[in-house]
């Protein structure tokens, strides 16, 4: 690896690590701006309970004590107690939850990435054909609805109507209506990420040698042209990860999926403060870590690209 | 991308054909002779735009719900929020409750049978007995307006940002930047989730009695959202803007030839400007109805009773195994809002930009 590459990672890798503690930082100093704390019961509590209670949770301590021990805590995993499910630790919750939610996004990601490169492909090589302009038509209707209305269209159509799925996510079977939520609007936008860049690819120089060259069609296709083509796609996969894990947090409410963004979902509803406050700090830390990846990724795929 | 290379090859095969090389005849030199009357840039891209058949239908269909969103309330026989089985001082009619599509109550058949008029319910009526299309109808007009709101906050700030850090420069310039590349870097939705739930507890007891109480904690906490994460892009947009279109060699010409500042700002700098600004907040409407009807899903959007597309939706999940069509029909109307905001955007930045012209 070259000096200006490494710099570059290095560079990159502080950034991410930046803007995760700045995460952490806005979710302390939001969740402060809560009248009465994010520490507040939902009975009554005589003023001694009170000050007992915060002396507990340490919220009698100076402002900048309570961050630095909070900072610490988050950096040990420890979320604290959820204030809600009575005895449950919220690692404990997003663990739980991660599992679900962690099949569920990587299946969508596989089937989203796999059929959108496929798709794209055949309508970039069949341009302006009557399969190419369906494609266009239906990618951009997908990519104008939003999640919960496709997933609620879904459930109606194959789980109420006709029952063809189960309409509750906690099964197998009824992944398969969540999955299909969730990969349409990232199958879309690869699908037509790649029908543009191939038709790119497709018009460049070298791709006119190697048919003047002799080279068989489908050499062309796979050896030349998919695999430049495919580049633009994987600078998306970071974004997509993130659409797909904020995505599911409605999906999961629909489908009742016993996952991560179900639990995000209900501790909104509930008001139980450290629960959305752990979430949001382990969903944003996974988002900036994949797009940290992503874009690692791209630059030791191609070569071509310069590092500023 | 890909058209670039569709029109680069066919240029060079225009090249190759034989009848380029068969003298002119005279009607053809004729039509070279005449002489066209100049167009400016915006009749230019007006022309460009009203070619295109795709962006011509979205800008119509756009015109028609704003239209509608902003005009039908106000001659519509009933109102948003009124429950029709609720007069003062009678019963409640729970007849009115649920209607089904152009069903009447029984105290509406009794007045028809009695030979008076009776407004249908289009879409019926919803299990408040509120008449649902005018609640669509409302429901619109207030996605819209959030969406049109949100953009121009984004606008204002990302302008005034920009062209501070543009204009300025240097370690301003790089201090602006870092703040914007953080803020682009964290995950929008996550934080606006985070920061509804707050906001609405922080801000809502202090608006009550304020003209702001009508529009409601969870709209302006919205505004507060998009004022403070999603002016980044558009700062960006107007930083680049402004330093790219500061060393172009038509302004150093223009100055050359003895141009004035004044004449260059107006005839340089903010034509090629302004198509951009305009382009990208078209382009932030639709995400930002997108957003609160995501939000209005989650029980963060709008305050009761006042209705909008997500929150039509979200209510509409209760009776689902019934009412099918009270989900289906806000669904459609936001996907068709945001789909012909999305292509008459790019039909906007097609006709404009000259930059993608190539």
């Amino acid at each position: 690896m070259n000096p200006s590459t490494l710099k570059y990672f290095v560079k990159r890798i502080i950034f991410a690590v930046f803007t995760i503690w700045v995460v952490i930082t806005l979710t302390f100093f939001i969740m402060h701006a809560v009248p009465g704390g994010p520490f507040i019961g939902e009975k009554a509590v005589t003023p001694a309970v009170q000050a007992a209670m915060e002396a507990k949770y340490g919220l009698d301590k100076p402002l900048f004590e309570q961050y630095t021990t909070y900072l610490n805590d988050v950096i040990h995993f420890r979320l604290g107690p959820s204030l809600k499910q009575r005895g449950r630790m919220v690692i404990d919750i997003i663990t739980d939850g991660m599992k679900v939610s962690a099949k569920l996004g990587l299946i969508a990601a596989a089937f989203a990435t796999i059929l959108g490169v496929i798709l794209g492909s055949i309508a970039a090589l069949r341009r302006n054909t009557l399969f190419d302009r369906i494609i266009m038509i239906v990618t951009t209707a997908f990519v104008s609805m939003p999640s919960f209305i496709i997933g609620t269209l879904l459930l109606i159509t194959f789980a109420v109507k006709t029952h063809l799925f189960p309409a509750n996510g906690s099964t197998s079977a009824g992944l398969v209506l969540p999955v299909i939520t969730l990969m349409l609007y990232p199958m879309s936008y690869i699908t037509r990420l790649t029908r543009s860049s191939m038709l790119d690819v497709l018009g460049q120089d070298y791709i006119r040698t190697a048919k003047a060259k002799g080279v068989p069609r489908m050499k062309i296709i796979f050896g030349h042209a998919l695999k430049n083509a495919l580049i633009p796609v994987i600078t998306y996969l970071g974004p997509a990860i993130a659409y797909i894990t904020t995505g599911s947090l409605v999906v999961e409410q629909i489908f009742a999926v016993p996952g991560i963004g179900r639990a995000f979902v209900n501790s909104i509803t509930g008001r139980d403060y450290t629960l959305i406050m752990g979430t949001t700090i382990v969903l944003s830390s996974l988002i900036v870590i994949m797009n940290l990846i992503s874009d690692l990724l791209y630059k030791v795929v191609d070569p071509r690209i310069t590092f500023d | 991308m890909g058209e670039t290379n569709k029109k680069f090859s066919m240029h060079v095969m225009d090249h190759y054909k034989m009848e380029d090389f068969i003298p002119a005849t005279e009607s053809e030199k004729e039509y070279l002779v005449k002489m066209r009357p100049s167009t400016t840039a915006f009749q230019d891209g007006m022309r460009r735009l009203f070619k295109n058949k795709v962006a011509v239908v979205s800008m119509f269909v756009i015109l028609l719900i704003a239209l509608a969103a902003i005009f039908l309330p106000m001659v519509w026989p009933y109102q948003y929020e009124t429950m029709l089985g609720m007069a003062p001082g009678k019963p409640v009619d729970a007849s009115f409750n649920n209607l089904r599509p152009f069903e009447y109550s029984k105290a509406e058949l009794a007045a028809i049978e009695a030979g008076e008029k009776v407004f249908p319910h289009i879409f019926g009526t919803d299990s408040a007995g509120r008449d649902y299309f005018i609640r669509i109808i409302y429901g619109t007009r207030v996605s819209l307006a959030v969406g049109l709101f949100a953009s121009l906050i984004v606008l204002v700030i990302g302008l005034v940002v920009g062209s501070i850090s543009g204009y300025a420069g240097g370690r301003v310039d790089l201090i602006i930047m870092r703040i914007v590349d953080v803020i682009y870097s964290l995950p929008d939705m996550l934080m606006v989730i985070l920061l509804a739930t707050v906001l609405k507890q922080v801000i809502g007891n202090r608006l009550d009695g304020t003209v702001l109480a009508k529009i409601g904690s969870n709209i302006i906490s919205l505004f507060i959202i998009f004022a403070l994460l999603y002016w980044v892009s558009m700062a960006r947009l107007i930083r680049g803007q402004i330093l790219s279109l500061r060393e172009q060699e038509y302004v150093l010409a223009a100055q050359a030839a003895g141009a004035r500042g004044g004449w260059i700002i107006r005839k340089h700098l903010l034509p090629n400007c302004v198509s951009v600004i305009v382009i990208s907040t078209a382009l932030q409407i639709p995400s930002a109805i997108f957003t609160e009807s995501y939000l209005s899903f989650l029980g963060l959007g709008v305050n009761a009773p006042m209705p909008s597309l997500g929150s039509l939706a979200s209510d509409a999940l209760n009776g689902i195994n019934t009412y099918a069509y009270r989900l289906i029909i806000p669904a459609i109307v936001i996907s068709l809002i945001v789909l012909s905001l999305n292509l008459f955007g790019d039909g906007l930045r097609d006709a404009f930009d000259p930059k993608l012209n190539s």
